[in-house]
């Protein structure tokens, strides 16, 4: 067997793992890890300006591959800086694994340099985590590291090494293991009969279904499954924010997102459903507004991987604990046997009726179907994503970061395929989309990638322009400049009669134009809808030019609908600033 | 409710702070803690007393099932089962009446006085908290110094088992 290092060990492990990008930055804690790197490693290193950002670019990678996103800090600052990108992928369960690296044994717990205890930090925002205590348990170690962060509900998993385990003189023999056997985890592998029995039977008998699918459907690869299963029964479709693009977006039986910034046929028609089928979806406060005037009439069927996301806030009738893949093809084969002997389920009659007080609410209010946004003379938010999808042929990948033009591109640009639309849901992170954009495109070099985002979330990873000169990651970045914190703009006017504190940036913002070119970038400043069509076909067009469009908006606009609050039901939302359900 | 939850845990460090984190994470109660080694080295006994609805409960059990570090776990409150929390007490104990009526109170309670000192005693006593409970309150009229209780550790009653 092969004598190697600790460092060496780190750096076969990630070969032999078939890791295709470290995002990282070195410093004392690592630099033995950095060097074993250098000197003999396949995997390149990305080196980000920003340890947060290296989580953000590895999450991107992770969200648009399904692979793990691959992480390396040093110790202290490194190690903290990393914790808001852990945090936000544990949210939205994405699979990752971060080397931390740690002061040298003997010198933990003396307050030594850069010393910060990282198992202890990351410890509530970790799937799981690890402390190397000895070089010979490293290939077991990120293993079963890999093995937690991806099997089940994903989620980021931290092995935090301490220098002396790394050290180049001590070489000891290294094998990585094929498989790994951990006693006390293992995620389910298939759903409970009985209950998919249960569940066949609720759903044929269904008159006003919706399936309501999340992330879990994008993580578990079911996007297939799910919409076979729509089709087969003929059930309306909605998506939570992180499960856009599990269901086409395009397709008529998708009714847009749901939620506090839903669409109101999506809202309407699970608030007045009897039968809710939940995928991969949590129930989460955004989704459910006030919980109990949740779906008064619905008896819900809830599959989840984790059984600590079902009946965490809304009990389900039928839980079914069991990953989306195995459980929506059982469902599946578990209708056609039934319908072999009752033919006649589900009641047509009935779901025509429930199909046509959809299309009257996708009529009366739909975003899609009339425009839901203000006439004005400057640009619309909306008319911008509408543009972009345009342009891309609804074929990019769309990272964001979080505030208004989040929720537009959520609205606006129809995700016909998973993996595709990529942002914070569960921490909503701002500096979330440029380097969650650098990682999508490191994936996919080929596809265009765009970052929607707003001149406050940008600013709070900026420097990453720097990273994608470096790497040449041409993604174009579509800024919604409204000159406000856009977001908690809209909350103070809705809430504190228009008093925008702190909300605001005077006169202090950059010329966007002049810093990109600075980077070596493009820039572009849109201030016309007349020019906007053109000037967007113009930088994708440049493929190899990262474009940064400055596209000034009406910044008085709000996002609608919004869900009435505190103590609104699903169907209780504003659709714009004088008209409410 | 009040639960006993038993649970074999991962013998490696910071397995025990997951557990108690995550009671404070989500805002769970621990009203004992109690987690020594076991027969096989790999793992430790954890014993805690919380206090839920069931929807709470059902939360806390899943929650902790999750944690990597836990190996089996069992709620102890839903069959029939033994609890036994340990108490030392130590109570100002001076003259001869006082003598007298602590230790037929210590015997009552089938205590054992396990320390004597020239103004003290030091009482050990095992039972249920309840009881434990109960002495302190029979104590009233004594000076009490010190009270240290382990903690509930539990098991259930008969063939069922809590092991690998
Ligand atoms: C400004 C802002 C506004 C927002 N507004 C909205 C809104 O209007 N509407 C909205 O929906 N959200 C909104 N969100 C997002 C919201 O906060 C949540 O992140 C989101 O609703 C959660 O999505 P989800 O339920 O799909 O769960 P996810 O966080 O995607 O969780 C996935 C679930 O699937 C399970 N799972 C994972 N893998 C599998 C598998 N293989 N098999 C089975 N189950 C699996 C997991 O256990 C988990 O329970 C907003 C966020 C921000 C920042
Ligand atoms: C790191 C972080 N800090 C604060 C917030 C709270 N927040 C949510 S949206 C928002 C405003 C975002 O402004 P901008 O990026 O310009 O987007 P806009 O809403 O204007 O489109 C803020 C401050 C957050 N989500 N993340
Ligand atoms: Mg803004």
């Amino acid at each position: 067997m092969e004598l190697l290092s600790g460092g060496e060990m780190i750096a076969r492990a990630l070969e032999d793992e078939g890791v295709e990008y470290i995002f990282g930055y070195p410093g004392g804690a690592v630099l033995h890890i950095y060097d074993a790197l250098f000197k003999n490693c396949q995997v390149p290193h990305v080196l980000v300006r920003h340890e947060q950002a290296a989580t953000h670019a590895a999450d991107g990678y992770a969200r648009a591959t399904g692979k793990p996103g691959v992480v390396l800090v040093t110790s202290g600052p490194g190690a903290t800086n990393a914790v808001t990108g852990i945090a936000t992928a544990y949210m939205d369960s994405i699979p990752m694994v971060v080397f931390s690296g740690q002061v040298a044994s003997h010198l933990i717990g003396e307050d030594a340099f850069q010393e910060t205890d990282m198992v202890g930090i990351s410890r509530p925002i970790v799937k799981h985590s690890f402390m190397v205590r000895r070089t010979e348990d490293l290939p077991a170690t990120i293993k079963k590291a890999f093995h937690i962060a991806t099997t089940g509900r994903p989620g980021p998993v931290v092995i935090d090494i301490p220098k002396d385990i790394t050290r180049p003189d001590a070489k000891f023999e290294y094998e990585y293991p094929d498989s790994v056997k951990i006693r006390s985890y293992s995620p389910a592998q298939r759903g409970h009969t009985g209950q998919i029995r249960k569940a066949v039977k609720l759903l044929l008998s269904a008159k006003r279904p919706v399936i309501y699918s999340g992330g879990g459907v994008i993580q578990g690869e079911a996007s297939e499954l799910l919409t076979a299963l729509a089709r087969k029964l003929n059930f309306p479709v909605t998506n939570t924010l992180m499960g856009l693009g599990a269901y086409p977006g395009s397709d008529r039986q998708f009714l847009g997102m749901l939620g506090m910034h839903g669409f109101y046929e999506a809202n309407m028609a699970m608030h007045h459903s009897d039968v809710i089928l939940a995928v991969g979806a949590r129930f989460d406060d955004r989704v459910t507004n006030t919980v109990s005037k949740f779906c008064p009439g619905a008896k819900i069927i809830h599959i989840d991987i984790d059984p600590t996301s079902i009946s965490k806030t809304v009990a389900a009738d039928i839980p079914i604990v069991g990953p989306v893949q195995s459980v929506l093809q059982d469902l599946i084969d578990g209708i056609d046997l039934l319908r072999e002997k009752e033919p006649s389920l589900p009641d047509s009659g009935a779901l025509a009726r429930w199909w046509k007080q959809i299309d009257e609410w996708r009529e009366k209010h739909g975003l899609w179907h009339g425009r839901r946004y203000g006439e004005s003379d400057r640009i619309m938010p909306q008319q911008v994503i509408e543009s972009l999808y345009r342009v891309t042929r609804g074929d990019a990948y769309v990272t964001s970061d979080v505030g208004q033009h989040q929720m537009f591109a959520a609205q606006y640009y129809k995700f016909d395929q998973p993996r595709r639309w990529i942002n914070s849901g569960g921490l909503g992170t701002m500096g979330f989309g440029l380097p969650a954009a650098i990682g999508a495109k490191l994936a996919f070099p080929d596809k265009h990638v765009a970052c929607v985002t707003g001149e406050g979330s940008i600013q709070m990873n900026i420097q990453e322009l720097s990273t994608c000169t470096q790497y040449n990651t041409p993604v174009k970045i579509i800024n919604l400049r409204n000159n406000y914190l856009g977001m908690v703009k809209q909350w103070q006017d809705m809430q504190y009669e228009g008093r925008y504190a702190m909300s605001t940036y005077e006169d202090s913002l950059p010329d966007f134009v002049k810093l990109v070119e600075a980077y070596g970038h493009v820039g572009m400043q849109i201030t016309r809808l007349d020019e906007l069509d053109a000037r967007m076909e113009e930088a994708f067009a440049m493929e190899d030019r990262l474009v940064f469009l400055d596209i000034f908006i009406d910044p008085m606009e709000h996002v609608y609908p919004m869900h009435i609050a505190p103590n609104g039901a699903m169907k209780d939302m504003w659709l714009s600033k004088n008209e409410r359900t | 409710m009040r639960r006993i939850i038993s649970i074999l845990l991962e013998n490696e460090p910071g397995a025990l702070s997951r557990v108690v984190g995550l009671f404070a994470q989500r805002g769970y109660n621990i009203e004992t803690l109690n987690v020594a080694p076991t027969e096989d080295a790999t793992l430790s006994r954890l014993t805690l007393t919380t206090i839920g609805d069931d929807r709470v409960m059902e939360q806390i059990t899943k929650q902790l099932n999750k944690l990597v570090d836990v190996v089996k776990l069992v709620d102890l409150t839903e069959g029939a089962h033994i609890e036994r929390d340990l108490m030392l007490i130590k109570v100002r104990a001076v003259g001869g009446s006082q003598r007298d009526e602590i230790k037929r109170s210590t015997d009552i309670f089938r205590g054992q006085i396990v320390d004597v000192g020239p103004n003290t005693y030091t009482i050990q006593l095992v039972g249920t908290g309840e009881k434990l409970d109960a002495f302190v309150a029979a104590m009233a009229d004594a000076e009490i110094l010190e009270v240290v209780r382990s903690g509930v550790a539990g098991i259930s009653r008969g063939e069922k088992i809590l092991r690998l």
